[in-house]
């Protein structure tokens, strides 16, 4: 049975003057799915998720998003996506309630809506006591957890995650990662970048980058026992090692 | 709509929830304007002067007099040799000496004229004008009183009178320039400064890939600041009206329909230097060398236009608040209306449209 694509990009070629960040990419993205995008800093992973956002445009390729094709349709594909960049983005000015009424305003949801999800939301993470708090005084994990609450709060079809878990300690990234086990569970196809390899083992399927170019694209267990390796660290330090050499 | 009305919400916390931001936002143009009202002033009162009186006579005595009582000067030292007055100068003490050449009353019964000389300390070149101005105008009454007792010819005696701002009052002068400087400064550093706090938190990214427009990101950022600056703008003409007596002679609703001019091009530029820079360092820096030096001083704020060289006029002529400012002075001082303000008032209308759309042309560029 054929599944159902999320995403499709055909040829994804992105140029910064002479420099070439997205090297002809193609690949599929289901529906559901965890994809794990993989690479070292400067591999190309966050200018070809900017791409799928619609933050930037490509050079040439096919890509459809959604549904919907990036280079006319960029707002119904916003409307369809969540997005969490690499940075931290939630207001620290803001309290916790504010944050999530800003966003979801943003997206268009109705007020009376936003109070319900958001009386859910708080409850589930626990953050019932500090509600009306500034975010700048609750825990980095915390808010780590709610921007990605935040990200899939107007029930995207897809939602990009940059690095989402950087300078997060473990036992919250584990944590983290089951919320996105659910997320996906609830439909939602997720896309990450992540340059912790024992992350990528977390995803359905993964696809590694270096120097713009897809390496190698599937399940890790696949990857694992394509290149002869004992985990995801070493099948990338392999494939990173022979992109040096040549 | 509904967005737009949460995003200026959001920009409302973040400038309430700044409050030494808010404060220096508030109190600054009322600081601003004391400080170059009380400060900067350009009347003379209680000046440091020498006499040297070679002559010691009836009218020495009474010219000496006629200066001394006139409330611009006052003795500080008596000088009895020529060799003192420059020590007397060096040391800082006095500002200006005079000096009656000996025999002065004698001279003058016989020759009908008589030297007087006025020794300025030109190290402050305006005071040293001021000063001597003053004297000289002193010494010329008294001349014209002496000379139409004894020959009963009357001489003609030009009558002076200062339109606008009879008292020369330098709080007249600065208020305009205080409002273009205080309106440049809020509407285009604090647009820049917020617009590149977003970029630096990343928020920006997350906002451009959500569906809300792009334009209103920027018209909810600009909002606050332009109500803001809109109060800023009557605070300073208040503080001007009842601590200074600034009266505003022509239509009040006129002069503050060109203020919303003149922040809306400020606001513009501030979108400029915002999708110019990426840090908040940057967009400040840029806000102060590139627009605040300008408004000061290549704007007729402080110095006058007319007298600079021609190439700094032509540069006059492309900033902005030199058409603000001699709007508002205009408006405040001489009453004047849209009829005689038509021109410069399209000015700034077209500068503000051009900027507008040099700000919006690059941020959408930048959004590529």
């Amino acid at each position: 049975m054929e599944k159902e694509k999320a995403i499709t990009v055909k040829n994804l070629v992105k140029k910064f003057g002479s420099f070439v960040a997205n090297d002809n990419l193609t690949f599929d993205v289901y529906k559901g799915e965890i994809f794990g995008f993989l690479g070292a800093n400067g591999a190309g992973k966050t200018t070809a998720l900017k791409i799928l956002c619609g933050l930037s445009s490509p050079t040439s390729g096919e890509i459809n998003v959604a549904g919907f094709d990036v280079y006319s349709e960029t707002n119904k594909i916003k409307n369809n996506i969540g997005y969490m960049s690499q940075k931290f983005s939630l207001y620290e000015d803001l309290t916790v309630y504010e944050n999530i009424r800003f966003y979801g305003g943003i997206y268009g949801l109705k007020l009376k809506d936003i109070r319900k999800r958001a009386d859910e939301l708080i409850q589930k993470l626990g953050l019932t006591n500090v509600r009306n708090e500034l975010l700048s005084s609750i825990p980095l994990g915390w808010k780590q957890k709610l921007a990605f609450s935040v990200a899939i709060f107007h029930h995207p079809k897809i939602v990009f995650l940059d690095e989402p878990t950087g300078g997060v300690d473990p036992v919250t990234r584990r944590e983290f990662w089951d919320m996105i086990y659910d997320a996906a569970g609830e439909g939602i196809t997720i896309m990450v970048t992540t340059h912790y390899m024992d992350e990528a083992e977390y995803c359905n399927r993964v696809c590694i980058m270096v120097d713009g170019r897809i390496e190698a694209i599937g399940t890790p267990s696949e990857l694992i026992k394509n290149q002869n390796a004992e985990n995801m660290n070493d099948v990338f330090l392999q494939l990173a090692r022979k992109a040096k050499q040549q | 709509m509904k967005k737009f009305i949460g995003f200026v919400k959001k920009e409302y916390y973040h400038i309430i929830r700044d409050p030494r931001t808010l404060f220096v936002l508030i109190a600054m143009p009322i600081a601003q304007i004391l400080l170059f009202g009380y400060v900067i002033t350009n009347e003379i009162k209680n000046a440091s002067i020498g006499i040297l009186d070679h002559s010691k006579d009836e009218i020495t005595k009474q010219i000496s007099s006629k200066i001394l009582s006139s409330g611009y000067f006052k003795l500080d030292a008596s000088i009895n040799s020529e060799q003192e007055i420059h020590e007397a100068f060096r040391k800082g003490k006095i500002k200006e000496v005079i000096v009656f050449e000996p025999h002065f009353a004698e001279k003058l019964k016989k020759e009908g004229t008589a030297k007087i000389q006025i020794i300025a300390d030109a190290s402050d070149p305006n005071m040293a004008n001021l000063l001597t101005n003053y004297t000289e105008a002193i010494i010329r009454n008294y001349s014209i009183a002496i000379t139409t007792q004894n020959t009963q010819i009357s001489l003609i005696t030009p009558e002076v009178r200062m339109l606008y701002n009879p008292e020369l009052k330098g709080a007249y002068m600065f208020v305009p320039g205080i409002i273009a400087m205080l309106l440049m400064l809020i509407s285009a550093l604090m647009t820049s400064i917020s617009i590149t706090r977003e970029k630096e938190l990343g928020t920006m990214e997350v906002l451009l890939a959500s569906p809300l427009n792009p334009f209103t990101v920027i018209t909810g950022k600009v909002t606050p600041y332009l109500l803001l600056s809109f109060i800023n703008a009557c605070l300073i003409l208040l503080t001007g009206y009842f601590v200074f007596n600034v009266p505003v002679n022509g239509s009040i609703i006129l002069l503050l329909a060109e203020c919303l001019l003149f922040i809306f091009m400020a606001l513009s530029l501030g979108i400029l230097i915002s999708t110019a820079t990426k840090t908040q360092q940057a967009a400040m820096l840029i806000s102060l060398v590139v627009l605040m030096l300008p408004t000061i001083l290549l704007s007729g704020f402080i110095f006058p236009v007319e007298n600079m060289p021609l190439p700094l006029q032509y540069l006059c002529k492309i900033m902005p608040p030199k058409y603000f400012i001699n709007i508002v002075r205009t408006i405040m001082l001489k009453g004047g209306n849209l009829a005689t303000l038509w021109s410069d008032t399209l000015i700034l209308f077209g500068m503000s449209i051009f900027f507008l759309m040099v700000s919006m042309r690059k941020y959408k560029i930048r959004l590529e």
